[in-house]
């Protein structure tokens, strides 16, 4: 009988966990865990017996290899600015969709659509905008910012992979911030206004302290997607003109699959990894530790 | 008091005109793929901006044949429809299993879930290609297939786990006394109850599956006859990149059905993403 149990204990946990196990470790574990290995050799991709440990000299042709620290630079400087102005946008369009506008329900429909169109098409869709739609209206109405070369230089190049990506990720963030501010207790947002607290003192001092894990969850999404884009700068600008807008993602699929450098292709993505972890974690602890109870 | 609150304002008139303003910068971009997907290669060329003298309906009819659009969509539709079931199913078997069971392997188990979603794609994806390969997943449907699976699971077993610590043991007990079997169970009562999060698990992973990129492109490869709408748009577009009218109405064609899919089923997908984000 106590046998009878145990194995049916087995039975259950292969049958309810045995296939999640199963992708799961095939698919992600296994090669996450492989890469830490073949980090450390000249690996060239086709197969395993070629690649040879190398020790640290990936680390060492990582420390110098300038187009890399470059893409980071870029990466870092794409997050920072696009953090901002996604979450900036997104809370100031969720505050004006909370109000009883008529269009308001519509208008969450037209804002959160670019984000179901996948990066790669949207890419493609701005590539046009940014080459003879902006010309055509900078010929219309002589405003200079449609004049500008757009993707023709690194700062304009910069600056169109940042519109393009807030535009498809505002409307998401929206969504979630609409929810937070309207998941506000009511009583309390009116107590304060009778106690005679302003707009900005009730955004500040009651709004922005309670929806506090909603701007958890926003932070944490849009660094990370800032810092894994790769979709934009293959379809925008092909990490161009020159490298200017190579993402770090971008850069450890050209090495690898341009360059045939699996090896190193590898070491700069599990350095990738700490980075990325290192980041979100940073600013989920830091923004969690801001949360407060309603 | 509440009624007077929500009276229409002239403020509240200046928030719609700005907001209505800022929709319609937002929708810019699609005025223009639509506009610009029915002229002639020289208007485009010559004014972006108006609309068509004549409808050049022909751009369309061209594109679908070139694009073969019945085959990649109809690709893009199985890949992504087979992948959400098995992900729908296998994470909420292994998560009811990791809440009901928590044993100290389990908890591990979870654990390690959780940790993996901080796992950016790249940092896994060249020792993918070798794994697949080796496995000969590479080019076939099963192959992709496998691939969602494995990446999608990890944020649905989460949202699963999270929704199933929620449900009551009660049900359950009260079956088992009834004469219902561990399996049955999970398929006959909780199952049925899991139906708010499968939405949002449902639709979190058909918007990313149906729009990926990279990970077709490594797997799928150079099978012609797996290409995803993603994949053939990508190389259409190279083929085509000066001839706007073409890759216009390509672009159109390849975004259609997906905002189709948003307009009929928006209410669930705006729901499912509010759901995942406040549970993540």
């Amino acid at each position: 009988m106590h046998s009878r149990r145990k194995g049916s204990e087995w039975l259950q946990q292969i049958v309810f966990t045995g296939p999640g196990q199963l992708f799961f470790f095939v698919i992600v574990l296994v090669p996450f865990l492989l890469g830490f290995y073949y980090s450390f050799t000249d690996w060239n991709g086709l197969d395993l017996d070629k690649a040879n440990w190398t020790g640290l000299s990936n680390i060492q042709k990582i420390m110098t290899d300038d187009k890399l620290w470059a893409s980071l630079w870029f990466t870092i400087r794409f997050a920072v600015v696009t953090v901002i102005t996604v979450n900036v946008l997104a809370f100031l369009l969720a505050v004006l969709l909370v109000q009883p506008l008529k269009t308001r329900k519509a208008l969450r429909t037209v804002f959160f659509m670019p984000n179901v169109i996948g990066g790669i098409l949207l890419g493609f869709i701005w590539q046009f905008i940014f080459t003879k739609g902006f010309n055509t209206v900078g010929e219309l109405t002589n405003i200079p910012f449609f004049q500008l070369p757009w993707l023709g230089t690194d700062t304009t190049a910069f600056w169109g992979i940042v519109i393009v990506f807030v535009w498809q990720t505002a409307g998401y963030m929206m969504v979630i911030y609409i929810a937070a501010l309207a998941g506000l207790p009511k009583d309390l947002l009116e107590a304060a206004r009778i106690d005679g607290a302003g707009y900005w003192d009730l955004l500040k001092s009651v709004m922005i302290p309670l929806i506090m894990p909603a701007i958890t969850i926003c932070l944490f999404l849009t660094i990370s997607n800032a810092f894994k884009t790769f979709d934009l700068n293959l379809s925008l600008t092909k990490g161009g003109p020159g490298t200017s807008t190579q993402s770090l993602a971008y850069n450890i699929y050209a090495e690898a699959l341009n360059n045939n450098r699996y090896g190193l292709g590898t070491a700069k993505a599990m350095l990738f990894f700490f980075c990325v972890s290192l980041i979100t974690i940073t600013q989920v602890w830091i923004t969690k530790r801001k949360e407060v109870e309603a | 008091m509440e009624r007077a609150l929500e009276k229409y304002t002239g403020k509240l008139f200046i928030f719609e005109i700005i907001s209505i303003i800022l929709g319609l910068m937002f929708l810019a971009p699609f005025y223009f793929v639509l506009v610009n997907s029915v002229k002639t290669l020289g208007e485009i060329l010559t004014d972006a901006a108006s609309l068509p003298a004549i409808f050049h309906w022909g751009n369309y009819s061209k594109v679908w044949d070139i694009i073969n659009f019945p085959k990649i969509l109809f690709n893009s539709f199985q890949i992504t429809v087979i992948s959400v079931i098995g992900i729908v199913l296998i994470s909420s078997m292994t998560a009811y299993r990791l809440v009901r069971r928590p044993t100290i392997y389990n908890k591990i188990l979870f654990n390690v879930f959780i940790a993996s979603m901080i796992i950016p794609f790249q940092s896994v994806m060249l020792q993918l290609v070798r794994v697949t390969s080796i496995l000969e997943l590479r080019g076939n449907l099963f192959g992709i297939v496998s691939c969602y699976l494995g990446f999608g699971l990890a944020l649905s077993v989460f949202l699963f786990h999270g929704f199933i610590k929620t449900v009551p043991m009660e049900i359950e007990e009260a079956a088992v006394v009834d004469g219902c079997t561990p399996f049955g169970v999970f398929f006959r009562i909780v199952f049925p109850l899991l139906r708010p999060i499968m939405v949002t698990v449902t639709m979190l992973n058909c918007l990313w599956i149906w729009n990926d990129y990279l990970l077709p492109v490594l797997v799928i490869g150079s099978n012609k006859e797996l290409l995803t709408i993603p994949l053939a748009i990508t190389k259409f577009f190279g083929q085509y990149t000066k001839q706007w009218d073409m890759a216009l109405a390509g672009l159109a064609i390849g975004v259609t059905p997906i905002i189709v899919f948003f307009l009929f089923l928006q209410k669930y997908i705006v729901e499912g993403i509010t759901a995942g984000s406040i549970k993540g």
